[in-house]
């Protein structure tokens, strides 16, 4: 009777101590879930989501704050990667937040520009460079065509260009057949 | 002399009617030359060549008139000597049929070389040698285009140089007549190509339907101990670099890893001449041959200048170069159709076919998928298209890469045994694309999120920064001095305020 008693004393100790131990040294630090929601953000940063950026907006979501269809860059696909992650129902997106557009980039006209410097102090991913009283100038590959520049602009010199198809860029498109010539075929 | 009759063979692969035997009665053809010659910026995988000339500009052939722009790149030569024209977006050979940046040039007819600098390649240091090659502009003319100087340079030990002569696809002949016609340039390279390598011996991989070439090859080797022949029977696609490998060596490349790590490397034959050309003759890559079938009068190969239309060479093959006509790029099975015969010849362009639109419209009704698993037969690489045609469809691309969708090389052997006659390898194109813009996506996301990131705490340490300094001034003056300062500065303000209002005025009265 004692021994058994014993027994499970010890090994009640030793699992408690293997667990404290552990819950210790492999501590998570932050929330594992907002990470995983933000890499699925198309991290535009551009607060279409009513949240200053793809973390808060992640976090929000995280919280259960937000819902999963505010983020029109990240588009229907988006939404639905969001939805399996958080184990939800898919639905359409919201367009209180705006409507899909096709993935643009901001171009300043630098003969128009007066040099402000707003626009810098706007642009989420510093993708401005220019100086006061000095022509600024877009760093096109860090654009994320977030928009945030265009209100600040006092003399509406930034206009957004769609990025267009080159070959560079161009994708295999998905095989379409003909039905007409289908249905004559398959009825001989 | 060395002729090795074992093989291993490898799983699937078809024999098709080769159709090879019309465009080889006749030997390699140089037409006259052309009005103006079109040269894509990008005729190679990696970046886009810059551009070295002005335009107006009078170049002699071989001139650099763009080069390389960084170490995976190649340049660009003039395949004759005349005026740079124009450099402006043009249709280029490419599936999209988008246009894209090309240097026109207009030739003088002289066609005067420039300097040529052959390279005396048993005097100087290899690695020498190799970053000569970096500016030729040689790039893998077997259709991949890879920059030649990548795979000369590489950090693993070389021992075996494999030649692919096999030139697997139906109805392409260009790597065959070089052969036949250049046999001694063809094997002068090989020994040039060992030596680079610093490969002890050259095995030469050719399929058992070009007998002439073997005899030409074969004769000239008959006294070197380094070069053997190695003839594998004709089934598609026995020239793709892995599977030939395993053809000639036995040795399975495991997946993700190059031939380098088992200690070969791979060149095509065209490719070799290539270098031979540049090292013993000065001569860049300014030319290929092309092979030329289909439905013209005479097939025939040519050797032209890149950069000459393709309308011009089918004219010259007794074909109908018009706008509604079916040209494939490439062969049967792996080609593209061509957005118009008004495209200029490229470096990989081995091969164009005047084709019936039969062949390339797939007129069979296409018919739900049976899982009759003809094409898992029928795949080289030992992959299940089943499946991965189930999950390109239905746009579950993790799935697909998941069943080693990147494993696929496009032969086209899935369709062409498929009976529900399924465009198998279409679907296969479209999930690797989206995949890879997905891909890409991400890693910009990755970006914009670091800098995002780090503006935050930029703005952060600034705040901080402007806090510390506010509260250390107000620790060093006193009250009354504070007061002082306050009181000018708001009087400065006011005044500031004054003045643009003034200037307000003013203005809206100007």
């Amino acid at each position: 009777m004692l021994t058994s008693v014993l027994v499970v004393l010890f090994l009640a100790l030793l699992i408690g101590s293997i667990l404290g131990f552990s819950s210790i040294k492999f501590k998570v630090d932050g929330d594992p879930i907002i990470d995983k929601i933000d890499s699925i953000l198309p991290q535009t940063q551009c607060g279409q989501c009513s949240y200053p950026g793809c973390k808060p907006y992640a976090t929000a979501i995280a919280k259960g704050e937000a819902d999963i269809n505010q983020c029109p860059p990240g588009g229907e696909d988006g939404v639905r990667k969001l939805a399996e992650l958080m184990g939800v129902e898919y639905k359409p997106l919201n367009e209180e937040h705006g409507a899909i557009k096709p993935k643009s980039i901001a171009i300043i006209d630098e003969d128009t520009c007066i040099g402000c410097t707003l626009c810098i102090q706007a642009c989420p991913v510093d993708a401005i460079l220019g100086s006061a009283k000095h022509m600024h100038t877009i760093i096109e590959k860090e654009c994320t065509g977030c928009e945030l520049c265009l209100p600040p602009c006092p003399v509406d010199c930034i206009d957004m260009i769609a990025i267009q198809e080159n070959t560079e860029n161009w994708k295999w498109k998905y095989p379409v057949f003909n039905i007409k010539n289908q249905k004559q075929r398959v009825s001989h | 002399m060395n002729i090795i009759d074992t093989i291993f063979k490898f799983n699937g692969g078809i024999k098709a009617d080769t159709k090879k035997s019309v465009s080889t009665v006749r030997p390699i053809k140089k037409i006259k030359m052309p009005k103006q010659l079109i040269l894509p910026l990008r005729q190679h995988v990696g970046k886009v060549a810059k551009l070295k000339v002005n335009i107006g500009e009078k170049v002699l052939k071989g001139q650099l008139l763009a080069e390389a722009d960084g170490n995976v790149s190649a340049a660009i030569h003039a395949p004759t000597s005349g005026t740079v024209a124009s450099l402006e977006k043009q249709l280029i050979p490419h599936p999209s049929g988008l246009p894209d940046y090309c240097v026109t040039l207009i030739p003088d007819g002289k066609d005067t070389w420039v300097e040529k600098k052959p390279i005396n390649w048993k005097k100087i240091d290899r690695k020498e040698t190799i970053k000569k090659i970096s500016e030729s502009g040689i790039v893998g003319l077997g259709g991949a285009t890879f920059p030649t100087h990548l795979k000369l340079n590489n950090n693993n030990e070389v021992k075996t140089l494999i030649v692919n002569a096999a030139e697997c696809e139906p109805y392409i002949t260009c790597d065959d007549m070089l052969m036949r016609e250049k046999s001694a340039e063809l094997i002068e390279g090989i020994r040039l190509a060992l030596h680079l390598l610093g490969a002890q011996n050259a095995i030469i991989g050719i399929e058992d339907n070009k007998p002439e070439a073997i005899e030409k090859l074969a004769l000239l080797i008959k006294n070197d101990a380094n070069i053997s022949i190695k003839i594998v029977p004709t089934i598609y696609p026995s020239g793709d670099a892995k599977r030939l490998i395993y053809l000639i060596t036995g040795i399975q490349i495991a997946k993700g890893k190059r031939s380098t790590e088992y200690g070969m490397q791979m060149f095509n034959v065209a490719t070799i001449i290539a270098l031979y050309k540049f090292i013993h003759c000065g001569e860049p890559s300014i030319t290929r041959i092309i092979t030329i079938t289909g439905k013209v009068r005479t097939p025939n190969n040519y050797e032209v200048l890149f950069g000459t239309p393709l309308s011009d060479l089918i004219i010259d093959a007794g074909g109908k170069a018009s706008q509604n006509g079916s040209f494939i790029m490439g062969g049967p099975m792996m080609g593209y159709k061509l957005p118009s015969v008004n495209v200029p010849v490229t470096k990989a362009m081995n091969c164009v076919i005047d084709a019936e639109p039969e062949m390339i419209e797939n007129n069979n009704p296409v018919l739900p998928c049976i899982r009759c698993a003809k094409c898992a037969e029928a795949c080289p690489v030992n992959l299940q298209p089943q499946e991965l045609f189930w999950f390109s469809q239905s746009n579950q691309f993790e799935k697909a890469e998941n069943y080693n969708l990147f494993d696929c090389i496009e032969c086209g052997c899935c369709s062409y045994v498929c009976p529900s006659n399924i465009p198998l390898v279409q679907y296969y194109r479209y999930a690797k694309s989206e995949i890879i813009s997905d891909r890409y996506a991400k890693e910009e996301a990755d970006i914009a999120r670091e800098r995002n990131d780090f503006r935050l705490e930029r703005l952060q340490r600034e705040k901080e920064e402007r806090a510390k300094k506010i509260a250390e001034r107000k620790a060093n003056t006193s009250s009354d001095e504070k007061s002082k300062v306050i009181d000018e500065k708001r009087k400065a303000i006011t005044e500031a305020l004054e003045r643009v209002k003034q200037e307000g005025v003013s203005e809206k009265n100007d």
